[in-house]
């Protein structure tokens, strides 16, 4: 017998802190998976990002950096252009990338940094206990929406893919989901391509996780699986933006 | 023939991998307390395990080696 499936190396060995169930651990593994396949551990460098992944830093083997809140585009913009030999991408989920950090993200994408980013959309604020999000959806139950999102009074939500697919300069942009078998395997396959695309000088590349808060929703880990399926994917389609070949 | 190994103290307990098993041979223990104190997932029947490895790629803690 043979291992078909193990702990990529790209991991370290240290315990997740996420909650059970949370699809977290689920985008680590598959983003270390890629850096596995490309066999680019030793020049790889992420940039962890405020919110509940900004221990990433733990988690993945190769160089990490902490950014402020939302600021990691800026920063791996920067730790790009002066080692541009090196892999660089972001770690960033909603609150982090869609609200405090729009300015970074867009701008980034923008000048077409060839940096990728994973962005986590969660639509929640998981790490300060489960405050709406820009990506919150209309009608969604939150702390700070206990009768629900109204978009007249807060807006409607934010589609991070569409509004930079707007943009001329980035060369990949792909919406995934990681609440089933079939999803995950998708999603695995857009983080390789995303990391790809820097790796042959492509330019700026993004993958949207559609990805589930079981915590905060106030779900089991299966039934948030399942209102991915119902509400988020709905609204945040699945699908390519944006593929310069 | 497939193997499952599972790390068994890392286990959440969160049930992702039960509920996505095609074969219905993973449960959560009953019996058990891993070190974090969750009940962790046990295989019901090993000898039913066709290693597709579905299990895994749903564990959010890579719990799971599988050989085949």
């Amino acid at each position: 017998m043979a291992i078909v499936f193990d702990k990529p190396k790209a991991l370290t060995d240290a315990h997740l802190h996420y909650c059970p169930g949370c699809t977290h651990g689920i985008v680590h593994r598959l983003v270390a998976e890629a850096i596995d396949a490309l066999g680019i551990e030793g020049r790889t460098i992420g940039i962890a990002p405020v919110g509940c992944s900004v221990m990433a830093y733990d988690y993945f083997a190769c160089d990490m950096i902490e950014a402020a809140h939302g600021r990691a585009p800026a920063v791996a913009t920067g730790v790009k252009r002066s080692m541009p030999e090196n892999v660089v991408f972001t770690y960033q989920g909603d609150g982090d990338l869609a609200s405090i950090g729009l300015c970074e993200t867009v701008s980034c994408a923008c000048r077409g940094e060839n940096v990728t980013i994973i962005f986590i959309n969660n639509a929640i604020y998981g790490m300060t206990g489960g405050q709406m999000a820009p990506t919150s959806l209309v009608g969604q139950v939150t702390q700070t929406s206990p009768y629900g999102r109204d978009a007249k009074t807060q807006g409607m939500p934010i589609r991070i893919c569409e509004l930079l697919a707007s943009l001329d300069a980035p060369a990949y942009i792909e919406r995934v989901a990681v609440n089933s078998v079939a999803n995950v395997r998708k999603a695995g396959k857009a983080i390789l391509k995303a990391f790809r695309t820097q790796v042959e000088g492509k330019g700026f590349s993004l993958v949207e996780v559609v990805s589930t808060c079981p915590t905060n929703w106030g779900l089991t880990p299966q039934k948030a699986c399942q209102w991915v399926d119902e509400k988020m994917i709905p609204f945040y389609p699945l699908g390519c933006f944006r593929d310069r070949e | 023939m497939a193997k499952l190994t599972f790390k068994e103290d890392v286990c959440k307990g969160c049930g992702l991998c039960v509920s996505v098993c095609p074969k219905k041979i993973l449960a959560l223990s009953k019996t058990k307390l891993n070190k974090k104190g969750h009940s962790p997932v046990e295989l019901t029947k090993p000898e039913e395990c066709v290693g597709c490895a579905s299990c895994a790629l749903m564990c959010p803690d890579c719990v799971i080696t599988v050989e085949r």
